[in-house]
């Protein structure tokens, strides 16, 4: 996993709610067995025609807008648990994900993947989404360490939450694999006075 | 302060707790399938360690296998090297597989309970958000990523942070022609798409417990539709009498043991929720979806909101744009392309003996194109034994091989563009049954009358008096 610390980019706003991961990645694309290549397949079926050409009102399709930060409406992520979706964000080139609120699995997914989910208020989700439409180059910077995003373009800055071992996980690049190997022992003397039917 | 049921199965499987308050959780079953796998199995071989405890572990191939033609290689290459890929990973790690042919094979989330490897007081997880289907034994079940099935395959753990908890009553008698999929379509209408976000959801009161283990199920399976973590149901005397005999069910002296610890999972009268909910039985009507996820549900004779009854219109006219309707408009009436029964939500035995029962005698519409995809290949079984393979192929119904199928569309059973499916299963969201299909969520016996009838109705205007409620 790629570590993670400080990000500055402007942003693609994606001002639906309720983005499920069905959108974000068709179950059609789920049948690779790696976990590269889904970036291509990223939010299909708003991103091209039948015809397999780009659809003009998709903002993904629209050059002015550029970044690796992804600023959506409240609950992005919802649905299904396929990590294909966390993996196409990725892939694609996004590392972090901003909304006012995210599905349980999605932001576990993301964490996982280096991906980071920000949250903020819905008053300032408002804000950032009307900033970067009426100027599409507007800087945001999310820094990890300190657990603020800024926007100093419209005077934002807002504290968010992160749980601190996932944190450290991603300043370091490490995954839960690596930390849940090394607690084995406990693992097994739990597994000994364990009763189940 | 008494402990809520799942405060006592949590806490039950609590190995540590480390930094930040996440915990280790101990998984007594992982439900493997051929679509979430792949990459974990890869991530165990490049790490060079092993599986943790393959005997945790049950496979079976279900989310793009055909529907037709089992018995012949999966025609679709990808789909084909992916199912092959599960049977080969599972001979490498040495993994029980229920693989296409097998007489076990099915959906997932129908095996676990039928096979009795779904027991009450279990921590189970799957690469799947419906896991949330074997919360109805009162087991902690709840669907975790691909990196997450990697590190129960490496672990049997998982590092997680305690959900909230939150309690659903529903009290009252259900009316005739209204089933628990119309409960749970109801719930999440009220509660939206991400009302249970963060929580772990515990169904009760009276309308609860006079459900059957497989209406639960149906309960439970849909608790992610509304963003819950998972769902569950204290286990009782239903509960038990439906594990007794099964495949994997304890027995003799362990069968004592394990009903002694299984009384014990109850909410305690003092315990408290994050959250709680009281519905009545009584104001749910057969409901019936109209958007695009399946928070927007109503009642089969309400009206789709107007712009001015919703917070957000645009979004509200996005879905209707995609579903081909009407602000403030009916959707009885509506004629029906497509009537699909099956999925994880309701594909059991029961859900085929409701269809059958009322299509018994009639024809399928002519503009209706039915087809049943039973959960597993013992319910297929069991519904031939019956004779309600006979009863549904006279009425004009397809009958299919067990799987996902048109659930998710992927295999090659997809509903067409900009045509309507009235459906069984769970999701609504667009393209999910297909690219630009329009559905329409409902219970087993509204999808029956529907296929009937051709067009929606309300069910309720075409049940007899000794029709089952």
């Amino acid at each position: 996993m790629e570590k993670f610390s400080t990000l500055l980019s402007p942003a693609i706003p994606l001002v639906q709610e309720n983005v499920d991961t069905d959108q974000i990645i068709p179950a059609r694309f789920l049948k690779a067995t790696s976990r590269e290549g889904f970036g291509e397949h990223l939010f299909k079926d708003w991103r091209f025609d039948e015809q397999g050409h780009p659809k003009s009102d998709f903002i993904l399709n629209n050059s002015e807008y550029s970044g690796s930060i992804l600023v959506a409406g409240e609950n992005f992520g919802c649905g299904s648990s396929r990590e294909h979706a966390a993996w196409a964000l990725v892939d694609y080139g996004f590392k972090a994900v901003v909304s006012s609120y995210f599905a349980d699995i999605f932001k576990g997914n993301a964490l996982n993947n280096g991906l980071l989910p920000v949250q903020v208020s819905p008053s300032s989700l408002k804000e950032l989404l009307a900033a970067i439409q009426s100027n599409p180059m507007t800087g945001i910077e999310i820094d990890l360490e300190a657990q603020l995003l800024r926007v100093p373009e419209i005077g934002i800055q807002e504290h968010f939450e992160i749980n601190p071992y996932k944190k450290t996980c991603l300043i370091n690049g490490y995954d839960d694999i690596d930390f849940l190997l090394s607690q084995k022992e406990k693992i097994s003397a739990f597994e000994l006075k364990h009763i189940e039917f | 302060m008494g402990k809520t049921l799942f405060e006592k199965v949590w806490d039950n499987h609590i190995v540590d707790t480390v930094d930040g308050g996440q915990e280790i959780l101990f998984i007594d079953r992982h439900f493997i399938h051929e679509v979430t796998s792949p990459q974990a199995f890869d991530g165990i071989r490049k790490r060079g360690i092993g599986l943790y405890d393959k005997n945790r572990i049950v496979a079976t191939a279900d989310h793009n296998v055909p529907t037709k033609d089992q018995h012949l290689p999966i025609k679709d290459e990808l789909s084909r090297l992916q199912v092959d890929m599960l049977t080969h990973n599972c001979e490498e790690f040495d993994i029980d597989l229920y693989g296409l042919g097998h007489k076990n094979q099915g959906i997932v989330h129908v095996i676990g309970p039928e096979l009795g490897v779904t027991k009450p007081g279990m921590t189970i997880v799957c690469g799947d958000s419906h896991t949330s289907t074997h919360g109805a034994f009162g087991a902690v079940a709840f669907g975790i990523g691909t990196s997450q099935v990697e590190q129960v395959m490496a672990s049997q753990c998982l590092l997680v942070q305690r959900p909230k908890t939150m309690r659903i009553i529903i009290d009252g008698e259900l009316g005739n022609g209204i089933y628990s999929k119309d409960i749970i379509l109801y719930i999440i209408s009220k509660l939206s798409t991400s009302g249970g976000t963060g929580h772990f959801v515990e169904y009760a009161g009276s309308a609860i417990r006079s459900l059957s283990m497989e209406a639960r199920m149906t309960i439970c399976n849909m608790s992610i539709e509304m963003g819950a973590r998972g769902g569950m149901i204290a286990p009782d005397q239903t509960t038990f009498e439906y594990i007794k005999g099964r495949e994997y069910a304890p027995s003799g002296q362990q069968w004592e043991e394990a009903l002694a610890y299984w009384s014990t999972l109850y909410s305690d009268e003092d315990a408290v929720f994050d959250k709680e909910y009281v519905f009545n039985a009584e104001d749910i009507e057969p409901m019936i979806t109209y958007g695009t996820n399946p928070g927007m549900g109503m009642g089969i004779t309400q009206h789709i909101p107007t712009t001015q009854e919703v917070e957000r219109p645009d979004n509200l006219l996005q879905s209707l744009h995609y579903m081909g309707l009407t602000p403030g408009a009916s959707l009885l009436n509506t004629p029906v392309d497509h009537v699909f029964i099956g999925s994880c939500t309701n594909s059991r035995i029961e859900d085929l003996r409701i269809v059958a029962d009322y299509v018994r005698g009639k024809k399928k519409a002519d503009n209706v194109q039915a087809f049943i995809v039973p959960g597993s290949k013992q319910v297929e079984a069991q519904a031939k034994a019956e004779g309600l393979h006979d009863i549904l192929f006279e009425a004009g119904f397809e009958l299919r091989g067990p799987g996902c199928s048109a659930c998710l569309g992927m295999n090659e059973d997809k509903i067409p563009k900009m045509e309507y499916c009235v459906s069984t299963s769970n999701r609504n969201y667009e393209g999910r049954q297909g690219p630009g299909a329009r559905t329409l969520l409902v219970s087993p016996l509204t999808a029956a009358v529907i296929a009937v009838e051709g067009k929606v109705v309300d069910p309720r205007k075409y049940l007899n008096e000794e029709a089952p409620a």
